[in-house]
């Protein structure tokens, strides 16, 4: 009989903790299947981050070195100018990589750092118990804004990857969501891309995903999905944000 | 090997390749920026690598990343970049990573000035940053020494796993003297890292974390750092003594404060003054058992330092009420001269009647 579906071999057989309906279990799956097609497990390097990542290690049979709040990048940065060879990426939350590691961002990205961000975006801090993030859309209701985030206290919603996308070192940044089959399939395309990017040394490369926070949402776990990809998405839009011409070809 | 003029800026750099360490990362900050500028020249001639990055922490993050992988590496900055650092640096100790960071300090608080200070002690002794943790602390007080301790830092970091800081100021960082250095390392033949990351083959996956879930574990790994520490304090104090075997004052200096020291007890010593000086190397660990043990002839401590009474606070706990401890502290990049240090400790030599002990007995108030 020929077997369609099994667990990847990077991928621990570790029940998740995370809440019900969370997104990051099936993030790290994707990875996981990823880094074993691409034949990557013996040679990347992962760096978790704050908030939920920082349970990556649990789940991940790679090397994994942990950041300090906001400085997953540097630290990617500082693994790769060592081990040139290794696919290292970061794994970094809204709440990190978009507060206090967007200056970060910005330089790793502008100087073409030749590693792979993670960057997964719920709209609110989740780890903290459900406060406003960066990326919060407008009128969301969450622990510390109880009327739902007004514009003239906290600004707009901050959009990192079209930022990091317009910078000169940046060779491939695409969002995408998790709320389907299709999304699904074309959210792990992207982060196989990020990774063939990074191979290829072509420069930065970034992969946000839109992902569900039912938990703090205080949504059911199918609306906390649909939310992700519908009223978020239309902040953050879906797509490919920035591709630049060589990717993905042979070397 | 003959001797070079550098400055400690060129020696600590010299010395930093001399221990096999070809990366550095970090970004210019007066009054040390010449580290930088001289390794942007020095490192890509050893197969090394510079990166100027655009703010201090980014710097610790890839000194983070660097160590993990099992390198040699290298920042330096000075007070207020040091102030950047102090969350990295916790976690550069709670990871257990061997890094090399370079203080030289400038006067605060705030942007204060880059004149040489001793302003930030406490800062580098009891660590700035969150958490049971210790930084060891060297404080060289000449361009050879500086070179030399460098060396000794990237040993002591491999050694113990720990962040080892180097604390000099703007007057070490600038002066010029000469310089014998050291034979070179092959970074090649230094012993390989069973813990780093990378290069990992058929092993199972590694990680470095500092997050502990359980308490229990967490008190664990504290324990194990806290025995650590232990070994450091019983092994690793230095500390040097000038003129003290016959001394009734001993002088309390470091770095560039114990420099001037040494020209005033010159000066005090030809007007017949018995007065010695005692330097602590180690900051951290603190030099203690030695000076308790000073105390058991010497009676009167002068501490002299470049700000306004930091390292006094260890001086006393080390001596325990054993010795009366007196200070002369200048804060705010003032350099006092030889003189007027001489001019304090012959204050308190004869405020303490120590003169009169050369008047034999039945004077001075004896029994």
């Amino acid at each position: 009989m020929k077997q369609v579906f099994k667990r990847p071999a990077v991928l621990r057989d570790e029940e998740f903790a995370y809440c019900p309906g969370c997104g990051h279990s099936l993030v790290h799956r994707l990875l996981a299947e990823v880094i074993d097609e691409l034949g990557i497990a013996g040679r990347s390097i992962a760096v978790p981050a704050t908030g939920c990542a920082r349970l990556l290690p649990q789940y991940l049979d790679l090397d994994l070195g942990e950041a300090p709040r906001g400085l997953g990048l540097s630290v990617a940065s500082g693994l790769k100018r060592l081990l040139g060879d290794h696919v290292v990426f970061a794994y970094q939350g809204e709440g990190d990589l978009a507060a206090l590691g967007a200056g970060q961002a910005l330089h790793a990205a502008n100087q073409g750092e030749p590693i792979t961000v993670i960057y997964v975006n719920n709209g609110l801090l989740a780890q903290s118990g459900g406060q406003m993030a960066p990326t919060t859309p407008p009128g969301t209701v969450t622990a510390t804004t109880p009327r739902g985030r007004e514009g003239a206290t906290h600004g707009a919603p901050l959009d990192l990857s079209a930022a990091l996308a317009q910078t000169a070192g940046s060779a491939y940044v695409a969002r995408v969501a998790l709320a389907s089959p299709e999304l699904i399939a074309q959210a792990k395309a992207a982060l196989a891309k990020a990774f063939a990017v990074q191979i290829q040394g072509q420069g930065f490369s970034l992969v946000e995903v839109l992902a569900p926070c039912p938990e703090h949402l205080h949504l059911e776990p199918l609306e906390a999905l649909a939310w992700s990809a519908g009223e978020l998405a239309q902040r953050f839009p879906l797509g490919v944000l920035k591709d630049i011409p060589g990717n993905g070809e042979e070397s | 090997m003959s001797k070079q003029l550098l400055s400690g800026a060129q020696a600590l750099a010299e010395g930093a390749l001399a221990a096999g360490c070809r990366h550095y990362f970090g970004c210019p900050l007066s009054p040390q920026s010449q580290v930088g500028d001289y390794l942007a020249q020095r490192l890509p001639q050893v197969g090394g690598s510079f990166v100027q990055v655009p703010s201090e922490p980014a710097a610790l993050g890839m000194l983070l990343g660097a160590a993990m992988a099992g390198a040699r590496v290298l920042t330096s900055s000075s007070s207020p970049g040091l102030s950047l650092i102090q969350e990295g640096i916790s976690h550069l100790a709670a990871l257990e990573l061997p890094v090399v960071i370079a203080d030289f300090a400038r006067s605060g608080p705030g942007l204060g000035n880059d004149h040489p200070a001793q302003s930030d002690y406490f800062q580098a002794t009891r660590g700035g940053g969150h958490g049971d943790y210790r930084s060891l602390v060297l404080a060289p007080d000449s361009v050879q020494e500086l070179c030399d301790l460098t060396i000794r830092a990237f040993d002591l970091a491999d050694t113990y796993r720990n962040p080892v800081l180097l604390l000099a100021d703007g007057l070490l960082a600038g002066l010029k003297e000469p310089v014998e250095l050291p034979r070179p390392i092959d970074p090649a033949a230094l012993p390989a890292k069973d813990w780093a990351l990378g290069n990992r083959g058929e092993r199972p996956g590694r990680t470095l974390t500092s997050y502990y879930p359980e308490p229990k574990f967490l008190e664990n790994h504290n324990y194990k750092l806290v025995r650590k520490y232990d070994a450091v304090t019983r092994d690793q104090v230095d500390w040097q003594s000038h003129e003290a075997g016959d001394a009734r004052l001993v002088v309390v200096a470091y770095g560039s404060a114990a420099r001037i020291a040494r020209g005033a007890i010159a000066r005090l010593r030809e007007r017949g003054l018995k007065v010695g000086l005692f330097r602590p190397i180690t900051l951290w660990p603190f030099p203690a058992k030695p000076l308790k043990e000073l105390c058991r002839v010497v009676r009167h401590l002068l501490v002299v330092e470049l700000n306004a009474g930091q390292m006094v606070e260890d001086v006393r706990l080390a001596v325990a009420g054993r010795a009366q401890v007196n200070l002369y502290a200048r804060p705010g990049g003032v350099l006092p001269s030889p003189d007027q240090v001489a001019h304090r400790i012959s204050h308190y030599y004869h405020q303490a009647r120590l003169h009169e002990q050369d008047q034999g007995p039945g004077r001075g108030g004896g029994r």
